[in-house]
């Protein structure tokens, strides 16, 4: 059984091969043999689960060693895989919701001329993905890690005949490589603190480690983190990455990629268990980014950004859980899984809107969509439900606990972070009604474009539905499928551990107060786009709508901070490099060219000439030895 | 003679040989350095090397030396022959250095190795020799044999594979591809015809009457020499004989002569050597 | 006599030889020379080989002349296409290496 495992990664991969390789001849079946192989893998995927579960808790981890990657004295990186209910649990994600993009997709990229390369990205994505969740070594994780990263950066430029497209996938790709340099200093400062980087042996070491080190190797693996998962401070690439494919959006930028940040982090559980302070910053990373994610997704009119803005804070509420400890790993990786359902539901509602709208993504131009749309507006809708914490939906449980934890994590900290998360709740119900409500109610309000083609509104065909009904279905039914009976919590225990922790409030005050701010978020959001007529330009705004329209002034703080300052940095080293570096590199060029001119007169091209210094050489060689003897 | 004493020195049948075949080594060694023509070069060197045979067998070396001789002597040196007659004899034969100081850095170099080298002889204690009575009790080429096929058969397989390379190099090297075909003489003949430069055949060599040997070069109607009229080689080598002033000399020694014999004059002996010199 | 002997005139035979090479210009004789450096180094394998009353040196001596053999095929073959397109055998004009 354990032999499938790395057949998993072999499916997506050698459609990726495949695809990339074969040319046009393939263009007529690509996105078939795309989808097949995808498909393929999750059915590997099934058998695994069905096998796992087969089994008792505690041998519920295979192991599958291909091949000794690296072996440098006591550097040694195998390549291996691991799947235990942790891995497994993004198996299953990955495949079965990429599956469904891949189906959707078919639909969606139907009129692109390079569709064909398109799948051949999302099976590179899909199998760099697997193998990040199935490494069983950190450095094997990282090239999962840099291989995601190269997929998303070919899928978000894959329109690169568009500037932004291009700028937008330069600016993922360099941004992430700030959270990438985290993980490979990570990676060295466990390989000198551990003297490997392999799961089993570093996760046992901890236990006579130093807390600083752990807590530096926490903080680095908090800033890889941050660059995958789009959490504050490196942030500010989610928002343009919108520019991709939707499917690409739904797929890498909602439901899987952006949440490997929090898989690296529940992986890494023994570590963080063990470094406080790095939790704590996890924590208030999770904390900031849920709060500013969700203000960013308030104030955005493009369906597609609010949605980011959203993806963002609903991630920071996982890495909030996943800094919580024991108390929210379990909590953190169900929101993530529900989330997968119900945020990749969304995209697809988004782009199966944005389908039958001509490509228009301002919310302010769409308006009344419910009847023309029927199947995506329902989806869409029970994915709203889900994600504002509808009682019974999915996102009602897995947030619910996330708060619940939050406080439970006792003291100021728990009062402050369990208050952000309340606080948080409310604006996603505001933010998301205001989507709901701008996009399927009230008036319609769309425009001919610019070449005068008025849109008209359609459902989109059965290949896109299919895949949204289905996740709208993982909306309505994941959480509750998980919460009852502690399904979940009793799946995962075994790898992440689990401790209830001390609530000051009982688990009831919290869901009620959830239902409150609740309540709260969607009557303002109603007060203000479902009373009110929905302007079809975007008034000027309060000071802080503004800001929000700005991503909160992020790429201005970047832009003076990191590229003026750095600009500034450089004309000075460059300053220096000219005078001092250059000086003594050219006297010393100089000095050696001139003494080399004199030299070369010894090289007369004759090869007696060279035979006699050799001749001499030897009989010098040979006086060395003697000499040596003598002595 | 005791086996211990026979381990210090050997036999005054065998020094003798040493010292005068040596000496014969030493010189047919220098004689290949410093004789101006490639072939003479090589003759010396195939007679050091026959010496070396002598003194391989002298050392209990029966096959070696057989092997020198029949390989090396009666092989590769006549291989080196072959190609000395292949390439002819150049300008290369000269002895004159024309690398700036090049000849004594050579010497300085030969002679500070050679010295080196004695003193590193000298220098180990090379007293005890076990001789080769023991190892060759079963003969030498048996004995060498049971190396060969079971120590070094690796190294002897190899060799073979690498004989093998070297003589499809040396093919590969000396083929010449002929990128067009060769010209009929036809065409020649044509294209002497169409240039009107030699358009009948070549001037004979030598002298009517008087010699007909190819190293002389045939004489135009006026007297001069025709480098045309001696073979392409003979003139590279610089063989050619000038016999452009021989038949005016003969001349005027018949023109002596006569006068001699009709007493007109007296003999003028330094001419007349002159002209029976020239004629020999 | 000391057999010792022989190997000051195979320590002779080869500094000649190496002499020979560099002072020789025709690409035969060159040849030669090296020929007899590799025959001096050869007298003294068999004299190594009586020394010690063994007969590796002797097979040494012998992997030498075969290997000689092989180097003797390839260059003169290499001399031959030399003389060929420069229509010279001296070594000094084979200097295009030279600026």
């Amino acid at each position: 059984m354990e032999n499938l495992i790395a057949l998993l990664i072999a499916a997506p991969l050698l459609g990726a091969a495949v695809l990339l390789v074969g040319g046009r001849r393939l263009d007529a079946v690509g996105h078939w043999i795309g989808t097949l192989l995808s498909t393929t893998s999750f059915v590997f995927g099934v058998i695994l689960f069905a096998d796992l579960l087969g089994k008792d808790a505690e041998h519920r981890t295979l192991t599958q060693h291909l091949w000794t990657w690296i072996s440098v004295g006591s550097f040694q990186a195998d390549v291996t895989f691991r799947l235990d209910q942790l891995s497994m649990t993004f198996v299953l994600l990955i495949t079965g919701v990429g599956s469904l993009i891949h189906l959707y997709s078919v639909g969606y990229m139907e009129h692109d001329e390079r569709r064909r390369r398109f799948f051949g990205y999302l099976n590179l994505f899909l199998a760099a993905m697997l193998l990040l969740v199935l490494a069983d070594n950190y450095l094997l994780l990282y090239v999962g890690w840099e291989g995601v990263g190269l997929a998303s950066y070919l899928l978000i430029g894959f329109w690169q005949h568009k500037p932004s497209a291009a700028t937008a996938a330069k600016k993922a790709f360099i941004v992430n490589r700030v959270g990438d340099m985290g993980l490979s200093i990570a990676i060295m400062l466990m390989f000198t603190t551990f003297g490997s980087f392999a799961f089993g042996p570093v996760f046992s070491h901890v236990g006579d480690t130093s807390e600083g080190k752990l807590t530096a190797i926490g903080l680095m693996l908090l800033l890889a983190a941050c660059g995958k998962s789009a959490q504050v401070p490196l942030q500010s690439w989610l928002g343009d990455a919108m520019e991709g494919p939707t499917p690409v959006s739904a797929l890498i930028h909602a439901a899987t990629m952006v949440t490997a940040g929090v898989y690296l982090i529940v992986r890494s559980s023994a570590i963080f268990n063990a470094a406080p302070d790095a939790q704590l910053a996890v924590t208030v990373v999770g904390a900031v980014t849920l709060l500013f994610g969700a203000i960013v997704g308030c104030a955005k009119d493009d369906i597609k950004k609010a949605l980011a803005g959203s993806t963002m804070s609903q991630i920071g509420y996982m890495v909030l859980a996943a800094g919580l400890g024991p108390i929210g790993y379990v909590f953190a990786i169900m929101h993530l899984v529900t989330h997968g359902f119900f945020k990749a539901g969304l995209f697809l509602g988004a782009g199966s809107v944005m389908h039958g709208m001509n490509d228009e993504v301002d919310m302010r131009r769409y308006g009344g969509l419910r009847k023309y749309m029927p199947i995506t507006f329902i989806t869409f809708g029970l994915g709203y439900l889900a994600i504002i914490g509808f009682p019974g939906l999915s996102g009602f449980f897995s947030k619910d606990k996330i708060i619940e934890a939050a406080f439970a994590k006792g003291g100021t900290e728990g009062w402050i972070l369990g208050g952000a998360a309340l606080l948080g709740a409310a604006i996603t119900a505001f933010y998301m009604t205001r989507v709901m409500l701008m996009t399927f109610f009230g008036e319609k309000r769309w425009q001919p474009d610019e070449n005068g083609n008025e849109p008209h509104p359609h459902e989109s065909p059965k290949v896109m539905t299919i895949p949204m009904v289905v996740l709208a279905f993982g909306s309505v039914f994941a959480g509750g499928l998980f919460s009852f009976g502690d399904r979940f919590l009793d799946w995962l225990e075994p790898v992440t551990g689990h401790s209830e922790g001390d609530s000051p409030l009982s688990a009831g005050t919290v869901t009620g107060a959830t239902m409150v701010c609740l309540l709260i978020g969607v009557g303002l959001a109603y007060a203000q786009y479902g009373r009110k007529p929905v302007p079809a330009v975007a008034p000027r705004g309060s000071l802080l709508t503004r800001a929000a329209r700005r991503d909160l002034l992020q790429d201005d703080f970047n832009h003076v901070v990191l590229v003026r300052g750095g600009e500034h940095l450089t004309r000075s080293l460059v300053y220096v490099d000219h005078t001092l570096v250059d000086g003594v590199v050219n006297g010393t060029a100089a000095t050696f060219g001139g003494l080399s001119g004199r030299l070369r007169k010894l090289q007369n091209g004759f090869a007696r000439s060279y035979a006699v210094s050799m001749f001499g050489g030897a009989a010098l060689l040979v006086a060395a030895t003697l000499l040596m003897r003598a002595v | 003679m005791s086996p211990q004493l026979a381990a210090y020195t050997t036999s005054t049948g065998e020094a003798f040989q040493f010292w005068v075949l040596g000496t014969v080594a030493v010189i047919g060694a220098l004689c290949t350095v410093f004789m101006r023509k490639a072939v003479h070069s090589a003759l010396c060197l195939a007679g050091t090397m026959i010496i070396l045979a002598v003194f391989y067998l002298a050392n209990g070396a029966y096959f070696l030396g057989i092997v020198q001789i029949v390989v090396y002597t009666g092989a590769i040196m006549m291989l080196f022959l072959f190609v000395v007659m292949l390439v002819g004899v150049t300008a290369a034969d000269s002895l004159k250095e024309t690398i700036a100081g090049q000849r004594w850095l050579a010497l300085l170099c030969g002679v500070g190795f050679g010295v080196l080298l004695f003193a590193g002889i000298a220098n180990a204690s090379l007293k005890e020799f076990a001789g080769t009575g023991k190892a060759n009790a079963n003969g030498n080429v048996e004995g060498l044999a049971a190396l060969i096929f079971t120590k070094y058969v690796f190294a002897f397989e190899i060799t073979g594979a690498l004989l093998i390379t070297a003589a499809v190099g040396a093919m590969v090297l000396t083929h010449r591809e002929r990128t067009e075909r060769a010209r009929t003489q036809r065409e020649l003949a044509e294209q002497r015809v169409r240039e009107g430069k030699n358009v009948p055949p070549l001037p004979a060599p030598g002298v009517y009457a008087r010699h007909n040997a190819v190293d002389i070069a045939g004489l135009l109607p006026d007297g001069t020499p025709s480098e045309l009229t001696v073979s392409k080689t003979l003139r590279e080598r610089g063989q050619v004989r000038d016999v452009s002033t021989e038949a005016l000399n003969d001349l005027r020694a018949l023109e002596q002569r006569a006068e001699e014999r009709l007493e007109r004059t007296e003999i003028e002996p330094a001419n007349l050597k002159r002209a029976e010199e020239a004629s020999k | 006599m000391n057999p010792v002997n022989y190997l000051y005139l195979s320590a002779l035979l080869f500094t000649i030889g190496a002499t020979g090479v560099l002072i020789r210009r025709n690409a035969i004789v060159v040849f030669m020379c090296i020929e007899l450096m590799l025959n001096a180094c050869n007298l003294a394998f068999v004299v190594f080989s009586r020394m010690h009353g063994n007969l590796d040196g002797q097979i040494i001596a012998f992997f030498t002349m075969v290997v000689a053999a092989a180097e003797v095929v390839v260059g003169l073959a290499i001399i031959v296409s030399l003389f060929r397109t420069r229509h010279s055998a001296s070594v000094d004009d084979a200097s295009l290496m030279k600026l």
